[in-house]
């Protein structure tokens, strides 16, 4: 199959330059990789500028309300294992509106692959801070800048009991494609945070890691049993420090010949080192006033957990099929016999 | 007798709703028809003994039985709170209030059998008598019969070769209340026995000391029998010959969604999430995996409804099922459900409100929420249960309607109707109203888009699963001919009437509305849901007509033709007036005068006869 194949005939409507547009790109080539048929995949959303994703795939889509794309994609997936079930929402459909429904659903590991693209700002509403808004910015909702910190999207997955997490870049083609069919593969809930461009509202909010000159010396891409190097030379590796007084672990950059190098290991089912290369560079994203305690530690892209654990979606239904095979009664005739009844 | 109102009151771990259920069972097994309200306070456990821990359960037998009735003839006081509950009333908490009978629950020519032993000053203190006799304190008419025993004495009496314990003999108190029960109304000990034997299959200990202390309970009726007479039930049953049991309201309901999917030959889904009085529904629901029910316990009640609606996109009979502010959480997912054109049930069974209200009391205060509690214009069908047994029907009549016209439907029962039981005659599966989901022809395979329509106006169902009709669904404005996204003006006209339409021809598909009683009297009663039994007694009292609404939005198509033949139209609800206001907004030229109670129970029937006679 072909990405063209995914594409449906709506006019792609996001902002010329939003990062949106790289997504979609890239789930229509990952959709072709994967090579499910298109009516075999369903793909939910919730409201704001990335739940627009379904109308450009063609697949089954659904369009919902803000914030309850993952629970209506949980009914969806629950009912119809047999479907491939994708969601589509943004940083304020899920960790504001949708906070609920998108924790349940990683506690639950009901097997679905969530793009939540990150764009740290409020678009289709013109430009209100979101919950992954840094402290003190400015926006219109906050003009004095925001009272509030914002959520570590990693660590709020791996608090709530994330089988997978992955994290991308609108401008990475490639490693987007790579997460995608990853989430994908992975039996489970699979969140991908997709770091969004929004060129209208907040131009630039990844431009640490975006920005070509400076992307190999800010972010490392992760994968799965190789070695934690970085740097445009590749000089530079990852490695963890523990702290002799505190025992607090911390990540560290060594040159890259250092032995103290890590090699990447999403499986592991202890989330401690998974949780360290989540927050990698995020304090620069926690409060617009206050750098000083940024590290030279890169931002984390690439599968950064992915584990295997039951998932809902089959529980439940094994349950079902469980039962049943024992039962004496497997229809409303059968069921209303057994109940304590007298004929008149 | 013809029919006989029983209420039993204990203390809340006094086990008064078993006994009062088995009692209402042994009646039904017998041949009696039965109504029964369970009425109990919203602590699982309040301090034992108090005023506020008291539960109570209400049983009318008999022939032609329409309600719980509205006093009792039988009480059944296991201790002091008890007595003075039933005794005054609403009025328990006035710390000078006397018996009268406006208030008391059990009428001046009644049998009041009370536990003497939980009359020490100990239990009196706790019920916050002033003095040390409850029966001169509470002035109760010497009309009334007023039975003494020594329940708790008697029972450890009967359980003392036992070997059991105090704590766990006493729990056995209400057996000897029901055995002296049975002894009053005759019932046969034999029937008793193995209803109890039924009841304790799983705990099978508990069989014999249970049915021991029962049968000293009859026995002691025995030596009473000098003091009292035994009341003899007549009158054959009116029901017809079928095989029956006694069902609750939302065991039905829960039955009637489970028929539906069988029926329908869809997959049965329930997103809900725990609230009074609507959870049984869910614990039937969840316990039914036999019948491959899928029911799942969300989040929040949001959850509860989007999870129902993303099983009815991929294709499922979706049901969700919730009480009043449940519904409130749930109004923007229906209304995505009204503009994608799923088909959705939800079940709202009513309690007391605003807010969190009065959680186990009922009230049929939710139907102005039910029509209109949504933004933008967002009609869906509104059906109401009328009696225990019959939420089976109308559940199954949800399911039939939201299948075969792609529409959310909202049912509304309460908690009158949830929590009590009634005759319910097992229907076969063959034997009911077949249903067709609406499908879509394979002609449109490759051409399909979710706006495509039947002849009735009822858009085609594709789901995911289905080669060559894939689709985009939207929560947002379709385009009338394409089904994508759509902000022009002219358009949107057009989807909302389309919308409204699809609703009303559903009055092509529903029974016309039949008038009960006198139909060719001057006054006529209307009401709605639950109060059904209430209001039929009292037509026959009044021998007037009365239309009892079971469908309403779209109501019956002959419904002006038959409000307009009367001069006096009262519409009777346990609101303020909302299904009033509502057949006003239709039919302003009729005089509609309305009857309303709004204090948590069902309604009585004198009190209706009372307002009407004027």
């Amino acid at each position: 199959m072909q990405a063209s194949d995914f594409k449906s005939d709506q006019y792609v409507r996001f902002c010329p330059g939003c990062g949106d547009h790289a997504i979609c790109m890239a789930l229509q080539k990952a959709m072709a990789q994967i090579g499910i048929p298109t009516h075999q995949i369903a793909v939910v959303s919730g409201i704001g500028c990335s739940s627009r994703m379904p109308h450009y795939l063609n697949t089954y889509g659904f369009n919902t309300i803000h914030g309850r794309g993952g629970a209506v994609a949980t009914g969806v997936k629950t009912s119809h294992p047999e479907l491939t079930v994708w969601q589509m929402s943004g940083d304020g459909d899920c960790f504001a509106i949708g906070g609920n429904h998108f924790i349940h659903e990683i506690r639950r590991n009901v097997d679905l692959n969530v793009c939540v693209f990150n764009n740290r700002i409020y678009g289709l509403t013109k430009g209100q801070y979101s919950p992954t808004s840094p402290k003190g910015f400015v926006s219109k909702s906050s003009p004095f800048g925001t009272a509030e910190r914002p959520f570590v999207p990693a660590q709020l997955v791996l608090g709530a009991g994330g089988t997978f997490f992955a994290r991308t870049l609108d401008v990475d083609m490639p490693t987007t494609v790579d997460c995608l069919v990853a989430a994908k593969e992975h039996k489970g809930c699979s969140i991908v945070e997709c770091l969004v461009n929004c060129v209208i509202f907040n131009n630039g909010t990844h431009a640490w890691i975006a920005d070509r000159e400076q992307r190999a010396e800010h972010s490392i891409i992760l994968k799965h049993g190789e070695k934690m190097i970085f740097g445009k030379d590749n000089d530079k590796g990852l490695a963890v420090e523990i702290d002799p007084v505190t025992f607090v672990p911390k990540m560290i950059v060594v040159p890259a010949d250092d032995p103290r190098v890590l090699v990447h290991d999403a499986h592991q089912p202890d989330p401690t080192l998974h949780r360290l290369l989540g927050l990698m560079g995020q304090e620069r994203f926690t409060d617009v006033s206050d750098q000083t305690e940024a590290s030279d530690l890169p931002v984390a892209l690439g599968v950064i957990r992915s584990v295997e654990a039951e998932t809902y979606d089959h529980a439940v239904n094994q349950q079902i099929a469980d039962v049943r095979e024992k039962a004496k009664a497997k229809n409303f005739d059968e069921l209303t016999a057994t109940l304590e009844s007298w004929t008149m | 007798m013809k029919n006989i109102v029983v209420r039993f009151c204990g203390d809340s771990g006094d086990g008064m709703q078993l006994t009062g259920n088995l009692f209402a069972q042994l009646g039904a097994e017998l041949g009696h028809e039965i109504s029964t309200l369970p009425d109990f306070p919203a602590e699982i456990r309040a301090p034992q003994g108090t005023l506020g821990g008291v539960s109570g359960f209400q049983v009318e037998l008999g022939s032609e039985v329409y309600t719980p009735g509205d006093k009792a003839d039988v009480i059944v006081a296991m201790n002091a709170a008890a007595l003075k509950v039933c005794t005054l009333g609403s009025h328990f908490n006035h710390p000078q209030a006397h018996y009268d009978e406006q208030f008391s629950l059990y009428h001046r020519h009644a049998i009041v059998i009370v536990d003497t032993d939980s009359l020490t000053d100990k239990d009196l203190e706790k019920a916050l008598y002033h003095t040390d006799n409850p029966f001169t304190e509470l002035d109760i008419p010497e009309s009334v019969q007023i039975v003494p025993v020594p329940l708790t004495t008697l029972t450890k009496e009967a359980l003392k070769e036992s070997g059991m314990d105090n704590k766990s003999m006493l729990k056995s108190r209400n057996m000897f209340a029901f055995g002296l029960i049975c002894w009053l109304f005759d019932e046969p000990m034999d029937k008793a026995i193995h209803l109890l034997e039924d009841k304790f299959k799983k705990k099978p200990a508990l069989v014999a000391p249970n049915t021991k202390v029962m049968v000293d309970g009859y026995n002691y009726g025995q030596n009473l029998a000098l003091s009292i007479h035994q009341i003899h039930l007549d009158g054959a049953p009116s029901e017809a010959h079928g095989t029956y049991t006694s069902i609750a309201g939302n065991r039905a309901t829960a039955f009637g969604l489970i028929a539906a999917a069988e029926k329908a030959g869809k997959h049965l889904f329930l997103g809900s999430y725990p609230i009074t009085p609507a959870t049984d529904i869910l614990h039937e629901l969840a316990a039914r995996k036999d019948m491959n029910v899928m029911a799942i316990q969300a989040e929040d009640e949001i959850a509860g409804v989007c999870t129902a609606i993303g099983a009815a996109f991929a294709g499922d009979l979706a049901c969700t099922t919730t009480s009043g502010p449940g519904l409130s959480l749930k109004s923007e997912a229906i209304g995505l459900a009204v503009m994608a054109e799923l088909p959705l049930v939800v079940v709202d069974v009513q309690r007391g409100g605003p807010s969190t209200g009065l959680p186990t009391k009922t009230e049929q205060t939710d139907l102005l929420q039910a029509l209109y509690g949504r933004n933008g214009e967002c009609p869906a069908v509104v059906l109401a249960a009328s009696s225990s047994a019959n939420c089976f029907d109308f559940a199954y009549e949800a399911c039939k309607i939201a299948l075969e016209n792609m529409t959310p439907v909202i049912l509304l029962t309460d908690t009158y109707l949830a929590n009590g039981t009634a005759l319910w005659r097992i229907p076969k599966l063959a034997d009911l109203p077949a249903i067709h989901p609406q499908s879509v022809p394979e002609e449109l395979k490759g051409k399909y888009n979710p706006a495509l329509r039947d002849e009735r106006g009822v858009r085609y169902w594709a789901f995911p699963g289905m080669e060559g009709y894939e689709h985009r669904n939207i929560g947002l404005e379709r385009d009338a001919e394409r089904g994508t996204i759509s902000t022009n003006p002219e358009n949107h006209e057009v989807m909302v009437r389309a919308r409204q339409a699809k609703i009303a021809q559903v009055a092509d598909r529903i029974p016309e509305l039949k008038v009960q009683g006198n139909a060719s009297s001057d006054t006529l009663l209307v009401g709605w849901g639950s109060t059904e039994g209430h209001l039929h007694a009292s037509a026959n009292e009044l021998n007037c007509a009365l239309a009892q609404f079971n469908y309403i939005c779209p109501l019956p198509k002959n419904t002006r033709e038959v409000l307009s033949q009367y001069k006096r139209i009262i519409v009777c609800e346990l609101n303020t007036g909302q299904f009033a206001a509502y057949l006003r907004a239709q039919f302003p030229e009729l005089p509609i005068e309305q009857y309303n109670e709004i204090q948590g129970q069902p309604f009585a029937v004198e009190r209706i006869v009372e307002y009407a006679s004027k």
